[in-house]
């Protein structure tokens, strides 16, 4: 069996918190706590929780955006946290990262080429006819035109601003995808759209994604393993089939119960 | 007479391409005890609904049609009159909870502002009852939150703080637009609970907008699906989730993920997207993205159709 392309182990994040009193020592927070998982290559895993479990700063550790406090994210087999800087920039053109709202993720005075085209000039330093060119193959991918490279952000719907992003995460042909909430801002109708997308992609080039979501049933749909976290902890973590219809953690049901109305309820 | 019946009402904008019609004729009426529903995805018209409702329309837009609220006619009334209407006998719960709140004022004190201005309370009986609104929407330790400010709170609490601002006068109407958009799942089932308790005690009305479908079919009696600026699709809530009766609704429908669904599934999706305003057609605005759509659907606006009782479609297809 190959390694996997992910492997966490054991991670924490420990925030300091602002000083309440000049000499007491400064409080902390445990943002998270003793997480492991590992992905294989091609597959999704799903991250659900609340807000403040502990999500998002999971996502920062595993772009190697900040160092965890404790514990290790290895991608390909290296260390990320360990990497000196240069190494560090190559191994980010592995990893590509899809945010949540697609009106403030892209630099409204920038071009649709200037935005997709940047991780590829930024962690390859490509040329002028390389980036084109990438980014038109980007764009046809995420079923966007050539003709959309010289617009700028606001000439585009939701969607297709989301589509812009995913291109852009897109054009470095990374190895794993970190989405965090990339549907959530989105509505039902073009929420589908982008779904398909996300697994037409996966099927077509076999993008591995850490998939971030407070929504079940999307995260039902895309993702073959799912992890809850609670207050910075792994609540539950397993195949979504089972998790889904047979929830063995009291937060796990509570997450399901609480989702709104039309949706066959788990067997209690 | 119901407490607010709109008719044919009709918003016209001015955009950079020139007035364009973003309300084509909705109409609806809602009496105290119930629950109405606008959904439909951005652009479809419903908040700008609730604006024209309570006077907060954009600059420069042209109202055709009437809103009577509780006997008066609201689309010609001036501002001053507006301004005794807003907060007072209709409450706003507003989408996003830290914009919506003074980030400089402590809750109690905009919990207490409308009944300052609206009821003429002294500064003391406005905050011992805005200590009683907070106890009402279940804000643990309401007697300190009174005097903190909107950033204390997590945005679950604010959004209650807000409900407690809308409730303040005892109004008659109460109108959500998205009120947990931005909460989480648990604390959304929460709070819309509290809003169903509330409307329920007080007998209020509650027009709720939402994009989510199952929020609707958890919270309201009569839903209206709205698609460019038109009522498509009207009845009870659990009729038009049985019959599904206008192509948008069925693709709204659709288009959501279930939980159960297997891996990989794709989800069906409706073809194009939202038109702009100023590049609706003039007939069936959803005709150009209908898999049933027929010359006659571009000609003229369809008319209502009765699919069951109390439940009505604008389609010409019903029975295809």
């Amino acid at each position: 069996m190959t390694p996997p392309l992910l492997d966490v182990e054991n991670l924490g994040k420990r925030y300091r918190l602002p000083r309440q009193r000049l000499f007491a020592a400064a409080p902390e927070v445990q943002a998270l706590e003793g997480v492991s998982f590992t992905l294989r290559a091609g597959r999704s895993l799903g991250i659900v929780g609340e807000s403040g479990s502990g999500k998002s700063t999971l996502a920062r550790l595993v772009m190697a955006l900040e160092p965890p406090t404790s514990g290790r994210v290895r991608l390909d087999g290296e260390d990320l946290h360990a990497l000196e800087a240069a190494a560090l920039r190559r191994a980010r053109a592995k990893l590509q990262m899809v945010f949540q709202d697609p009106y403030g993720s892209l630099d409204p005075r920038r071009t649709v080429l200037q935005t997709v085209a940047e991780p590829l000039a930024v962690l390859h330093g490509a040329g002028r006819a390389e980036q084109r060119e990438r980014a038109i193959e980007a764009l046809d991918a995420v079923g966007l035109r050539e003709a959309d490279l010289a617009k700028v952000p606001h000439e585009f719907s939701g969607g297709q601003r989301q589509r812009i992003a995913i291109a852009r995460a897109l054009i470095t042909r990374p190895r794993l995808i970190v989405a965090d909430e990339p549907v959530s801002a989105l509505d039902v109708s073009v929420q589908a759209q982008v779904l398909n997308l996300m697994q037409d992609l996966q099927d077509r080039w076999g993008v591995t994604y850490l998939f971030i979501s407070h929504d079940l049933a999307v995260v039902d749909l895309v993702c073959d393993e799912v992890i809850v976290l609670q207050h910075g902890r792994v609540a539950e973590q397993g195949p979504a089939d089972d998790l889904f219809r047979r929830p063995q953690h009291p937060y796990t049901r509570r997450l399901l119960a609480a989702v709104p109305g039309l949706q066959p309820r788990p067997a209690a | 007479m119901a407490l607010l019946e709109v008719d044919r009402l009709r918003v016209t904008l001015q955009t950079s391409r020139g007035a364009a019609e973003a309300l084509r004729g909705v109409s609806f009426a809602l009496d105290r005890g119930q629950t109405l529903g606008l959904i439909g995805e951005s652009g479809c018209g419903k908040s700008l609904t609730a604006l024209a409702l309570m006077g907060l329309l954009p600059e420069g837009a042209a109202v055709g049609g009437s809103i009577r609220f509780d006997g008066s006619e609201l689309t010609t009334l001036d501002e001053a009159d507006l301004c005794r209407l807003r907060g007072n006998r209709i409450g706003m719960v507003f989408q996003e909870p830290m914009t919506a709140l003074n980030p400089l004022h402590t809750v109690g004190r905009q919990i207490g502002e409308s009944l300052r201005l609206h009821k003429g309370l002294p500064a003391a009986a406005a905050r011992a009852e805005a200590l009683r609104l907070l106890e009402r929407v279940q804000l643990p330790q309401a007697r300190e939150r009174l005097d903190a400010y909107p950033h204390q709170l997590s945005g679950g609490q604010r959004q209650r703080v807000v409900i407690a601002i809308a409730l303040a006068c005892g109004p008659d109407l109460l109108v959500a637009d998205e009120p947990t958009t931005a909460l989480d799942v648990t604390l959304q089932r929460e709070v819309l609970q509290l809003i169903q308790e509330l409307v329920r005690e007080d007998g209020m009305g509650l027009l709720l907008i939402s994009h989510d479908l199952g929020v609707m079919a958890d919270t309201v009696q009569r839903l209206l699906v709205m698609y460019g600026g038109t009522v498509v699709e009207s009845g009870p809530t659990v009729a038009v989730f049985e019959r599904l009766a206008h192509p948008y609704t069925r693709g709204l429908f659709a288009a959501r993920p279930r939980l159960g669904m297997a891996r990989g599934t794709r989800l069906a999706t409706i073809a194009g997207r939202v038109p702009e305003l100023a590049d609706l057609p003039a007939g069936c605005p959803f005709a150009d993205r209908c898999a049933l759509v027929v010359d006659a659907c571009r000609a003229a606006p369809p008319p209502a159709v009765a699919v069951g009782p109390g439940h009505e479609a604008r389609c010409l297809r019903i029975a295809a």
